[in-house]
């Protein structure tokens, strides 16, 4: 693999992963817990799909080969996308929309302030745009932890049961393959190993103030680097491009 | 035959006529999204900056700058996006704070912080009543520009435009 094909596989990963999770915020418009909540996750989604559109264009000059950013989102299949498993799983519960998002939420936050020192100018450009959406978001997911965490009984329950069943899916964040190999060396990746100790540490200090006692790691689910999926993701992308499936290359 | 210069400053004023789509009161020079104005040989180039990632309103900016400029009778007009310095909201001059105010919306308040996790929100005051009694309702409201607060003297919601 050369520089070029990991540079644009990168793209996708971070692309899909602001694509999937932005498409699952979206399901909760309209149908928010409370009125702020449903207008506070539409916005977030919205800052996640426009991020996911701007990598995705990205993606789409580097590869080079006359794909669109609507190509790249609506036109690859199930095992051709690469976000992280966390980012696909269901809504839930409120506890489960939050605790997958704050886990979410302070990888992001860590992962771009690292990406404003990338040598790609155009990575660098975007994580400066990012960050700022990104430090809002976790401070919403943040102040939800504390609030469920450390509030009633019944929010405490499900925060903590919500908390223990996405625990396996946060080993994935950190997973590196010949992408990042190829463009750590290059300088334009950083390293995921330093983004799970700064990431590990903030979790269990919030963890903690909010009462919710932290998981042992065990078993770590895995396989979105290579493609491979829960079932989830496929119902996603059932919904997602069900346009462009049914009539190819319509226009707005 | 107009100088460079002159001219400039013409399509400056235009661009200053073009209301913000989300919140008419301030224009796009205003909100501080133009970021350039240059010839590229016949070509007038201008340079935007998106407010937020997702601002649906970035289309409708592009398309009445293009609309704007070809009623003025400049015809080739390109407008193009570019992503640094990031925009922040110390790029609003004082008199469109104050528009914002008058119109309903609570300016932003201060320069953008570098280190907003830390940081309480400061202290926001009505703009409907100027009382400093105020309080977050939600940090996200009707665009992503904005945040909800209610004032607890004289009980109005009211939007807040976030400092990033
Ligand atoms: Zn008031």
């Amino acid at each position: 693999m050369d520089t070029k094909e990991a540079l644009f596989k990168y793209c996708l990963r971070l692309a899909d992963n602001n694509l999937v999770l932005g498409h699952r915020l979206s399901e909760l418009c309209s149908n928010g817990p409370i009125l702020e909540e449903d207008i506070a996750t539409t916005n977030i989604a919205l800052d996640l799909i426009g991020q996911a559109r701007h990598l995705y264009q990205y993606a789409a000059e580097v590869e080079g080969k006359g794909r669109t950013e609507d190509d790249l989102a609506y036109k690859r299949a199930e095992r051709e996308f690469y976000n992280t498993l966390l980012s696909e799983q269901p809504n839930g519960d409120f506890a489960v929309t939050i605790a997958r998002q704050f886990f979410i939420d302070v990888f992001d936050y860590y992962f771009y302030k690292e990406l404003l020192n990338s040598k790609d100018e155009r990575l660098k450009e975007l994580a400066a745009r990012a960050i700022k959406e990104v430090t809002y978001h976790l401070r919403h997911s943040t102040q939800w932890i504390l609030r469920l965490g450390d509030g009633t009984e019944e929010s405490h329950k499900r925060l903590q049961t919500a908390v223990d069943g996405l625990w396996m899916y946060t080993g994935e964040l950190f997973e590196m393959n010949e992408v990042d190999e190829i463009l750590i060396k290059e300088g334009i990746a950083p390293n995921l190993n330093d983004i799970k100790t700064k990431w590990e540490s903030k979790v269990s200090e919030v963890l903690a103030e909010s009462t919710i006692t932290k998981p042992e790691d065990g078993w770590m689910q895995t396989g979105s680097r290579k493609g491979m999926h829960s079932e989830h993701l496929g119902y996603i992308l059932a919904e997602m491009q069900y346009l462009q499936r049914a009539y190819p290359d319509a226009q707005w | 035959m107009v100088s460079i210069d002159t001219d400039k400053e013409r399509i400056y004023q235009l661009l200053n006529e073009i209301p913000d789509p989300e919140i008419p009161v301030i224009s796009v020079t205003d909100l501080g999204v133009i970021r350039k104005v240059e010839w590229e040989d016949d070509t007038l180039t201008i340079s935007i900056t998106p407010t937020y990632s997702g601002c649906p309103a970035m289309k409708q900016i592009e398309q009445d700058i293009e609309k704007k400029l070809a009623d003025s009778g400049y015809e080739k007009v390109k407008v193009k996006t570019v992503f640094t310095p990031a925009w922040t909201t110390d790029w609003i001059s004082d008199e469109a704070r104050e528009r914002l105010r008058k119109y309903g919306i609570a300016p932003p308040q201060g320069s953008a912080d570098k280190s907003l996790i830390t940081t309480e929100p400061k202290v926001v005051p009505c703009p409907q009543c100027g009382s400093r009694n105020t309080q977050l309702t939600s940090q996200f409201g009707s665009t992503p520009c904005k945040a909800l607060y209610k004032c607890l003297d004289c009980k109005e919601p009211f939007d807040y435009f976030k400092c990033i």
